[in-house]
């Protein structure tokens, strides 16, 4: 019955608003909003108030921003929203490695309460304690899924967490007085590129490791990189092509016996949750996206939280405050040793700690064991028909073998085959109104694209976004051009990429565009 | 239906036994557990997460949300003038509309196609930002103001081949500690005195520091302390004399009436976008905002995002894409800027919103009513006994200190005794600028009334002469 349904293809068209550049809708002397005037006794008291501005620091030219009228900002904007494909509407599962699930309606309720959105950093912390008791117990939850014996939410996304680590790692060795000679960071090709760059920026040189044929981290490679320069290991598991590195706690022994710390970028937690930890893994730090694993939305990209958790022993590296609980009351602690002091201004995004917070609560032990149980065999039962589409190969695959929540695919054998390419396919994925992501760079699986499908989507869902790609993989093979000149049912067209790299012709802002290009509005 | 294998999740389609019976059979297993044939035993996790009991009914779990947030006092509830780096202004209504429509809101990484609202909806923050600062490139916005100042000084470092930074000492603390471990290891920050009277920067000071070996001088505008620097051009005149970058950290909300940075000659701009349109959340509602000139240099020293308009095949169509993509560590891993991730993109779109409606008679105007409200605030604080406000010689936009220490009585004490009435005092500044002794740093903007300035002077001078 259920899987002989055949997942039909929408005749799909996204909105097509021909939306103009907001500036272009101005009206001179138009207002969107008007502004509350200060009291006639304050007037009366201080005058006009911006005759204090020095006359040299006062603005001349008012900004010239764009005027409109308040319906008119509406409508423009929702008809922007309307050209934006959100996970609410698709079935998201073309961005691999980024964990886009659904976000529970009734969380926004929280996230935008006015006793969440209302709230001052510096308030009194009796007056916050809903806000403290949220992050503590956020804190408490992470530690059970971890193993782990303290987080912070201070980092805005994961890349910030990963900074945040890469800042502890150097504090640590600072402590000790090695920084100068363990200036090394050891990551692999499939852990997130921003391992290897907030090392980076945090002054480590970067060894990047890469796999051995069947696609896991080369632990020979790993024994040959460390050395009495080893920092540390910055490494995700599973990796961003779904393959477990079973070897792990060999890598974490080998990177401490040379002395250094090794950080589990937890990006890709949802398959494993409940099923294997940092610590089991001998890692000293980690770190969840509560954006993504723990369900809050993405928000076009943020804002965000990057949870970071340490072992016992690197409590004392956290960036402050820390929050605590006495047994009656929550508060603020700032008595952390050797700190490296801040990587947000206050305590982390509260709105995306509430729905993570909700989420767990509404999901329990069980129930996010089975989050992850039912993210790997969607994941499998998607591999499995992918395999089936002529053009399409899952490269390190073998007989029996599975993955876990998300696989890095590759279209070598189309590209090779047609010429069509996994960016044509990308184009002609939003004529489905699905979304497709190519991999992040460099791409080491040619012609890449990574799914990940979650355990949000149904396995109708499932078969649909199948259809699609078979049905792209059928044009690339019959009518090549028709993919190669995507998209048509999209919000716009295919797009001139050469304003977009020569700096003669680039344009960041619509005045740039005016200087370089001219008005020419009706062109 | 509570027993563990046919418990259905409504955020889990496929938790349905039909579901996943078919689904294993097409995968060829028995089991799920076995997909987890990667995972060694001795890695398998085989105790009990010690997690509360599950709220399964949504009902359950919005009673029990709502108990723990019961528990907070917001500044709506009560009266708040603090501010220090996160703000309360009015939030117009659309700012909430638009980023809490779905598409908005759960919206990702899509490409120029499926997501080209959010691609337009970013360039026009850019692009109205721009005017706000009057410079020509702009990005989507980073993590909060603090991580745009400390990366504009990065650029600036990798913009001279310096490894020096002076910051001006009239900073806020929680910024300079981002900045600080921001710069380290290779960056040195020197922090340059300020003014005792005026509370702006020391010239002198800058003057004895600022040499070759500079990168940039970082000034915020307004200061910690609220004032308005007033000596921006000198500043960069010692800058530049030197090959330095001036780095600015400027108020946006401030613009419409106070000159922006680059009059004054600041080479990059940065600051925090939460006064335009974003609630404070606890501090949640920041987001950074770096500006330049449309120079090459400048440019491709940037780490973010920086989306651009372009044509498509259909004349007249517009599209917008990545400018410059291969700057990034996307593209180029520890090679690239820096580095990018999901930041605070949806507060970048509400700060377009608002700045739209507002349009430039409204940020005029705004900019008007804090500077009178603040001033009628200082006035009748100064007019207590004891109270001196502001503390510093000089003009000031939004934010003053508030210096009590002629009273007897310390800020905390002070702000305790607020508080039972229901007014959130001042940020106590006596740890942070211990120099200050017992003063407090006081936010007035538009969402004050006239009522409640004379209730915080009413019951402050109750407290007093207790």
């Amino acid at each position: 019955m259920l899987e002989n349904k055949k997942a039909k293809l929408r005749n799909f068209h996204q909105a097509h608003w021909d939306e103009p550049v907001i500036f272009e809708l101005s009206a001179k002397g138009a207002r969107g909003i008007l502004v509350p005037e200060a009291e006639e006794e304050i007037k009366a008291e201080v005058g006009d108030g911006i005759s204090r501005i020095p006359a040299h620091l006062r603005r001349k030219e008012p900004p010239a921003l764009p005027e409109l009228c308040q319906a008119q900002v509406l409508r423009h904007y929702l008809h922007l929203s309307q050209a934006t494909l959100g996970a609410d509407l698709n079935i998201e599962i073309g961005q691999g490695t980024c964990t886009i699930k659904y976000s529970p309606k009734i969380n926004e309720s929280f996230a935008t309460s006015s006793k969440v959105t209302e709230l001052h950093p510096f308030q009194a912390e009796g007056t916050v304690q809903g806000a403290l008791e949220i992050l503590y117990k956020t804190d408490m939850f992470l530690r059970e899924i971890s193993g782990l014996s303290r987080f912070v939410f201070q980092p805005g996304g994961g890349s910030h967490g990963l900074f945040a680590i890469a800042s502890m790692i150097r504090a640590y060795h600072e402590s000790r007085g090695e920084s100068g000679k363990r200036d090394e960071i050891i990551t692999t090709i499939f852990s997130h590129p921003s391992n290897a760059a907030a090392a980076a920026v945090k002054g480590f040189k970067v060894i990047t490791l890469y796999p051995d044929k069947d696609g896991y981290p080369d632990v020979d490679a790993l024994r040959e990189a460390v050395s009495d320069r080893t920092a540390g290991l910055m490494i995700t598991n599973p990796e961003d092509h779904g393959l477990f590195n079973s070897k792990i706690a060999e890598f974490t022994r080998i990177v401490h016996e040379a002395g250094g710390l090794c950080s589990y970028d937890q990006a890709n937690a949802n398959g494993i949750l409940g099923m294997t930890r940092a610590l089991e893994g001998g890692f000293d730090f980690c770190f969840f996206n509560l954006h993504k694993t723990f369900s809050s939305p993405h928000g076009c990209g943020g804002p965000a939280v990057g949870a970071v958790g340490v072992r016992k022993e690197f409590e004392q590296f956290l960036p402050v405050p820390l929050i605590d609980f006495d047994g009656e009351k929550y508060f603020l602690n700032y008595d952390v040793k050797n700190s490296i002091g801040k990587v947000r201004m206050f305590y982390g995004v509260l709105p995306v700690v509430a729905r993570a917070y909700a989420w767990i609560m509404s999901l329990g032990e069980e129930g996010l064991k089975e989050v992850a149980r039912i993210a790997v065999l969607n994941n499998n039962y998607l591999m499995r028909n992918i395999s089936k589409i002529r053009g399409a190969t899952i490269p390190y695959d073998a007989p029996g073998k599975h993955r876990l929540e998300q696989v890095r695919y590759s279209w070598e054998k189309l590209t090779k085959d047609t010429g069509v390419t996994t960016e044509d396919v990308q184009r002609r994925m939003c004529d489905f109104g699905m979304h497709y992501w190519t991999s992040h760079h460099p791409w080491i699986i040619p012609e890449p694209f990574t799914l990940e499908p979650t355990e949000s989507y149904s396995k109708e869902e499932l078969d649909e976004y199948v259809a699609a790609l078979k049905q792209v993989s059928e044009e690339a093979y019959t009518d090549p051009e028709k993919v190669k000149n995507a998209p048509y049912n999209s919000c716009i067209h295919k797009i001139d990429p050469s304003l977009l790299d020569d700096p003669k012709k680039w344009a960041i802002t619509w005045r740039s565009y005016l200087k370089k290009h001219g008005k020419d509005i009706d062109a | 239906m509570k027993d563990k294998d046919n418990f259905i999740y409504p955020y889990i389609p496929n938790s349905l036994p039909e579901f996943k019976q078919s689904m294993m059979r097409e995968i060829g297993i028995n089991e799920v557990d076995e997909l987890y044939q990667d995972i060694p035993k001795e890695l398998r996790f085989k105790g009990k997460m010690n997690l509360p009991k599950p709220l399964h009914s949504e009902m359950d779990l919005k009673r029990h949300m709502e108990e723990i947030l019961s528990k907070n006092r917001t500044c709506e509830e009560n009266v708040s003038f603090l501010g220090a780096g996160c703000w309360r202004h009015y939030v117009p209504a659309i700012c909430d509309e638009i980023n809490s429509r779905a598409e908005f809101l759960t919206a990702y990484a899509g490409e120029p196609y499926e997501d080209h609202g959010r691609f337009q909806a970013l360039f026009e923050y850019e692009s109205m930002m721009a005017e706000l600062v009057d410079m020509d490139v702009v990005n989507v916005p980073t993590y909060d103001g603090a991580q745009a100042a400390a990366t504009s000084l990065r650029m600036a470092s990798r913009i001279t081949g310096r490894k020096e930074v002076l910051i001006a000492g009239a900073i806020h603390p929680e910024r300079l500690l981002v900045i600080k471990n921001y710069l380290n290891p290779d960056i040195k920050p020197i922090s340059v005195n300020y003014d005792k009277v005026s509370g702006q920067v020391d010239l002198e000071d800058l003057r004895q520091k600022v040499s070759s070996k500079t990168a940039a001088i970082y000034f915020e505008n307004p200061t910690y302390f609220g004032c308005i620097e007033c000596q921006g051009e000198n500043i960069s005149r010692i800058a530049h004399e030197d090959g330095a970058l001036v780095v600015t950290f400027v108020d946006p909300i401030s613009l419409g009436v106070i000159a922006p940075p680059s009059h004054y000659g600041a080479d990059i701009v940065c600051g925090d976008i939460q006064p335009l349109g974003i609630h404070m959340n606890y501090g949640g509602g920041c987001g950074g905002f770096i500006a330049t000139r449309d120079e090459e240099k400048f440019v491709m020293e940037y780490p973010s995002r920086l989306f651009g308009i372009t044509r498509t095949v259909v004349e007249g169509e517009w599209g917008f894409g990545d400018v410059a993509y291969e700057r990034t560590s996307f593209a180029k891993r520890e090679e690239g800027k820096e580095f990018v991730g999901t930041a605070a993109a949806l507060w970048g779109i509400t700060a377009g919103v608002y700045l739209a409606l507002m349009g430039p008679q409204g940020m005029k105007d705004i900019g008007k009513t804090i500077m009178q409200k603040a001033q009628y605030a200082a006035r009748k604080l100064s007019a207590i006994n004891g109270v001196k406000a502001p503390l510093h010689d000089a003009p000031y936009f939004k934010e003053f200190v508030v210096d009590f220490n002629a009273t007897g009585i310390t800020v905390e004490e002070v702000n305790n005794a607020l508080l039972k009435e229901g007014i959130f005092g001042g940020k106590d500044l006596s740890r942070e600028f211990p120099p200050l002794g017992q003063s407090a740093l006081y936010c007035i903007t538009e969402v004050h009334s006239k009522n409640d300035i004379d209730h915080l002077v009413e019951t402050l001078n109750e407290i007093l002469t207790r």
